[in-house]
């Protein structure tokens, strides 16, 4: 039978084996000398950067009021149909705000659209991965789980002002 | 020592040799989980209790809690007794494994191994080669492709690794002239550890003794990504952990077996010229077994978590064209070491 030709043949010290093997072997040994990367979860938790997009908030102002003007923008962009707004009037200078906000959070699939269309900075995608619930109604979050003052959301503010 | 003496005494180690065994296999299962996480820079188990001691015992409820399935097509019989085949060959080999020297209990003097045969190691060929029996039956039994498959390569690899690992013992026996475990270990006295006089036969056994275990990088009869899990697919609850404490125990019989061949056995080199008393000796002796077993053991894990399969044929090749022309180098070697040095 003629000989198979590859593209790269092993040489005499590859061919027996045991030379490799210990390469191999001191390989694994020293790994397992070096820094886990596990994160021991419940105890230990992941803090993200400004660049993560978790869960979606309303940004809510020192004095209070909310950011959103009702403008349905969010709703309107949003794929997955998640985010519901109802516009309303107030005396205050922006003049328009939303009487219900509600993102269902079985819906969202946390694409950051409803922040980039934005036009008042402020709906934003926040830190928070931790989302479970035991019912469907728990996962509708409305305007009292939504606000969160701006000084929490800084890092994503900072972050979306130098590269969006 | 009268005969009920003797019944006494070979009762007494039994059981502590089959409590120590299973403890040895739980934690066995344990380190092998800890050690494959550490080589892969993660923590492993260690949730259950302190760093996660207690995790073999939560495992081994958890596979009790299971229901026992057997495949309407299974052949019901041997179905069930495979594991116990397996189980009974991996405690029994133990048995002639000495792990220390004679000891003086209570004015007796016995002898720290079950069964003290002179015609150990053919005992232990015996009962390892009875090992293909077990997986063959689960394959066979099953009545599944997957498992007729594992059992099928089980069989073929065992049958030929058996051949070289018979040949790798046979250089061993030429040196100590004898089939009784005790003298093998009485006759690598020193330094002259057949590891270090015979290096050939020590590779060749070695790597015979990961195929025997079925252990990477000869797990082929239980080749996960292609036989789903071999011989032991259609297995579940107690019957697979039969299987699983069975194939732990055969590691630890595999260590066991090296270390008494090629390492030196319970012996701690020259430590007869240091003056020790009789108790220190006995009681070093059993430590250095149970360290020299650990490290082999470590062995074991480590190789497994380093490197790949190996392919059906290139099983084949190394077993029939390297290792058992190797062990018959061995052999030639050890023959003429005598011939020359009048051993």
């Amino acid at each position: 039978m003629a000989e198979k030709r590859r593209l790269k043949d092993l040489t005499f010290w590859e061919k027996i084996y045991i030379p490799e093997i210990l390469k191999g072997l001191k390989l694994t040994l020293e790994n397992m000398f070096k820094p886990k990367f596990t994160m021991q979860y419940p105890e230990e938790k992941f803090i993200p950067t400004g660049s993560y997009r978790g869960r979606p908030v309303l940004a809510q102002e020192e004095n209070g009021e909310e950011r959103c003007v009702a403008c349905g923008l969010c709703s309107r962009v949003c794929p997955a149909l998640a985010i519901e707004v109802q516009a309303a009037e107030t005396e205050r200078e922006k003049e328009r705000y939303p009487e219900k906000f509600e993102i269902n959070m079985i819906r969202c699939i946390f694409c950051g659209f409803c922040e980039e269309v934005c036009p008042e900075e402020a709906i934003l995608m926040s830190k928070d991965y931790e989302l479970a619930f035991s019912n469907r109604e728990d996962a509708i979050y409305g305007k009292d789980k939504l606000l969160t003052p701006v000084s929490q959301l800084q890092d994503r503010i900072e972050f979306l002002r130098q590269y969006k | 020592m009268s005969i009920l003496e003797i019944v006494i005494f070979s009762l007494v180690k039994i059981l502590v040799l089959v409590t120590v065994m299973l403890l040895t296999v739980s934690y066995l299962v344990y380190f092998e989980r800890r050690i494959s996480a550490w080589a892969q820079n993660r923590l492993g188990p260690n949730r259950v209790g302190w760093e996660g001691v207690l995790q073999p015992f939560a495992d081994v409820f958890k596979l009790l809690l299971k229901e026992d399935i057997v495949p309407t097509v299974a052949n019901k019989k041997i179905h069930a007794l495979a594991p116990i085949l397996a189980l009974f060959v991996a405690f029994t080999t133990y048995a002639v494994i000495p792990f220390g020297p004679n000891a003086t209990i209570f004015g007796y003097n016995v002898p720290l191994v079950v069964a003290d045969v002179n015609i150990g190691i053919l005992y232990v060929l015996a009962l390892t080669s009875l090992g293909v029996y077990a997986i063959t039956f689960a394959g066979w039994s099953s009545g599944s492709k997957y498992s007729l498959l594992g059992g099928i390569r089980s069989s073929a690899q065992m049958i030929s690794y058996e051949i070289s690992m018979g040949f790798s013992i046979g250089g061993v026996l030429l040196l100590s002239s004898s089939l009784r475990p005790e003298a093998i270990v009485a006759g690598q006295a020193g330094w002259m550890w057949n590891a270090i006089v015979q290096p050939i036969g020590f590779i060749t056994f070695l790597v015979s003794a990961f195929a025997e275990t079925n252990r990477l990088p000869f797990d082929l009869p239980e080749a996960e990504p292609e036989l789903v899990g071999g011989f032991h697919t259609e297995y579940s609850s107690m019957k697979f952990a039969g299987f699983f404490l069975a194939e732990y125990a055969n590691m630890i019989v595999a260590a066991g077996l090296i270390v008494t061949l090629y390492l030196g056995g319970w012996q701690f080199p020259y430590l007869e010229t240091f003056g020790l008393s009789q108790t220190w000796y006995v009681i070093i002796s059993v430590l250095t077994f149970i360290s020299k077993e650990i490290l082999v053991l470590f062995f074991f894990l480590w190789v497994r978590w380093s490197l790949p399969r190996f392919r059906y044929d290139q099983l084949m090749n190394l077993g029939w064209k390297v290792m058992f022309p190797l062990s018959l180098i061995n052999i030639i070697w050890v023959a003429a070491l005598i011939m020359i040095f009048k051993i």
